[in-house]
């Protein structure tokens, strides 16, 4: 594959959360707003980055037996290392976003993109990988914010175009699913053609 | 590929990537030690900012017990105090800090973190017609209920379990306030 | 009477799966049938309860008195993903029945961020229930971990009966499959939103 492909990929081929269908739970809860799926996205993408490049290091020494131990302990390291940073310089931000940071640890996508390709592949390729499952799920995060921004606060990015409130029901939790769902249909539909 | 596993060689891995992990989490650990003490520091002083009108130093923080619960406060020399109080709210504790004049007049309240409805009960935060009806409260001449309880309180719409509780939180700010001032 | 709160609201208030969202991973990956849905729901019962007890302790006993609370979360998963071995081993010793019920379940329970979920947020998040507001102490938190894996369990079961009858019906093809399951899980978190407020 080429290094364009593997950046392009996490768009729509391999789109971590309508193909894959991975890291759900961060996908759910964290898209009240565009700015919140996308803050989420790129603490993400920072940690798997990060973890696919030492990790597609360290794969030919690791004995075969304890490779996941030692993987989720490499990733827990770097989410710690991204939990420190956010607390000293975006405070606002690691208290919005809460529990689900440190929860990008047991995130299915960055255990699932070390062992499926950091562990086998090179470190140039694997840090594409990471970049481009990273931008896939920025992106989708941020997609999801939009659609459930605009409808629940009338607003984008925190511009309000409609005074008053939106539906509310799309901030609350229904709306995450009821959003994802629908978002799904629209992706199964676009991706057939 | 992986390297065939023996005792020897997972005992020793697995060592290393903790030493390694722990080593590196130590060392930016100690860098942002700092900066993290300082965020919090400036977020403390911005509500203190918010609820009490100008001061200098940066307070110390000291605490009470009050009827069985611990109450964080900051006193501010020729401010008054500022008291955290937390309640229960309609989707979870309801953090408040309340400024309290010298001559026991309620300065300003702002909501340090919340789990209420968006849209609703979330509105206690940002709604300012509510908010600001507690700007230069007099707890003695007005009584901090809600109307539909019998008290003074004008409730926001359709919330009225988020209004008890930010209600409440005041309320025990103010018995904090005369606790602390009682002796004086 | 604290318990009885504790317990109301962990299961019906805030759902761990359908209002705070942990755990929806294998919640979509195992509710295709109910007999896999109530297998899976035993064994995150069980690992949820232990784990949050276990990291409970570390926590309060270890981490805090040398300050080291920032390696919470490294500690918590190392101590989950050994504490599933552990009672993988157990298990396959003690009662073999057991194992076959809950054996293949165990495995993915590791990354299943419910569990992760609860033992952070018991030690780190304060809890109202009745008026003041406070940490939680070792009963209640087993209470708490006992009631939340037990809601875990409710939608899950729930969630298997209705896809059941909707793999019988005939759904558009580009809702098949994951679409409309996200689609009904929307309508059942809708649903449990009218338990809201009366805890």
């Amino acid at each position: 594959m080429s290094k364009l492909g593997l950046i392009t990929k996490g768009f729509l081929k391999e789109n971590p959360t309508f193909v894959l269908v991975l890291g759900m739970c961060p996908t759910l809860a964290t898209t009240t707003s565009a700015m919140n799926g996308l803050e989420m996205g790129l603490a993400t993408m920072f940690v798997l980055i990060l973890s696919n490049i030492v990790i597609s290091l360290i794969a030919p020494v690791v004995p075969d037996k304890v490779h996941i131990p030692v993987y989720i302990v490499v990733i827990a390291t770097f989410v710690t290392l991204l939990q420190l940073l956010m607390q000293a310089y975006t405070p606002e931000v690691y208290e919005t976003l809460g529990l689900f940071i440190p929860l990008i640890v047991v995130n299915c996508i960055v255990l699932g993109r070390a062992e499926a390709f950091a562990s086998k592949n090179s470190v140039g390729d694997s840090a594409m990988d990471g970049i481009g499952i990273g931008l896939g799920f920025t992106l989708t995060l941020t997609v999801i914010g939009i659609v459930r921004e605009v409808l629940g606060s009338g607003s984008v990015f925190g511009w309000k175009f409609i005074a008053g409130d939106g539906i509310l029901a799309f901030v609350m939790a229904p709306g995450a699913f009821l959003v994802l769902g629908y978002l799904m249909v629209l992706f199964n539909k676009l991706a057939k053609r | 590929m992986a390297a065939k596993s023996n005792l020897r060689n997972m005992a020793l891995s697995l060592t290393l990537v903790c030493l390694v992990c722990s080593g590196l989490l130590g060392v930016v650990y100690v860098m942002t030690a700092e900066p993290i003490r300082k965020a919090e520091e400036a977020k403390v002083a911005a509500s203190i900012a918010r609820v009490l009108p100008s001061f200098e130093a940066q307070p110390e923080q000291e605490s009470i017990s009050v009827d069985g619960l611990d109450y964080t406060y900051y006193k501010v020399p020729g401010a008054g105090y500022a008291i955290i109080s937390t309640v229960g709210g309609f989707g979870g504790p309801l953090s408040l800090m309340v400024g309290i004049d010298e001559g026991g007049l309620i300065v300003n309240t702002v909501v340090l973190s919340h789990s209420e409805t968006p849209g609703l009960g979330a509105k206690c935060a940002t709604e300012l017609s509510f908010i600001d009806q507690f700007k230069g409260w007099d707890p003695a001449a007005k009584r901090l209920v809600v109307r539909k309880d019998g008290g003074d309180v004008d409730a926001i719409t359709a919330s009225t379990i988020t209004s008890r509780a930010y209600t409440k939180a005041i309320a025990n700010a103010v018995d904090v306030y005369s606790k602390l001032t009682e002796n004086e | 009477m604290e318990f009885l709160l504790i317990i109301v609201s962990a299961i019906f208030v805030n759902n761990i799966v359908l209002a705070q969202f942990l755990g929806v991973c294998p919640f979509m990956g195992v509710s295709n049938k109910l007999s896999t849905a109530t297998g899976m729901s035993g064994a995150v019962c069980f690992v949820i309860t232990l784990a949050t007890v276990v990291t409970y302790l570390i926590n309060k006993f270890f981490l805090v008195p040398l300050g080291l609370t920032f390696l919470q979360t490294i500690a918590f998963i190392l101590v989950i993903a050994a504490l599933v071995q552990m009672v993988e081993i157990v298990l396959k010793k003690i009662s073999p029945s057991l194992y076959q019920a809950l054996g293949i379940f165990l495995p993915l329970i590791t990354t299943n961020c419910a569990v992760l979920g609860v033992a952070i947020n018991v030690v780190t998040k304060e809890f109202t229930f009745g008026d003041a507001a406070h940490m939680l102490n070792l009963g209640e938190a087993t209470v708490y971990a006992l009631a939340t894996s037990l809601g875990y369990g409710l939608a899950m079961i729930l969630f298997a009966g209705l896809r059941e009858q909707l793999s019988r019906n005939n759904v558009p093809e580009a809702f098949k499959g994951l679409p409309i399951a996200f689609i009904t899980v929307g309508i059942m978190a809708m649903a449990f939103l009218g338990f809201s407020g009366i805890v």
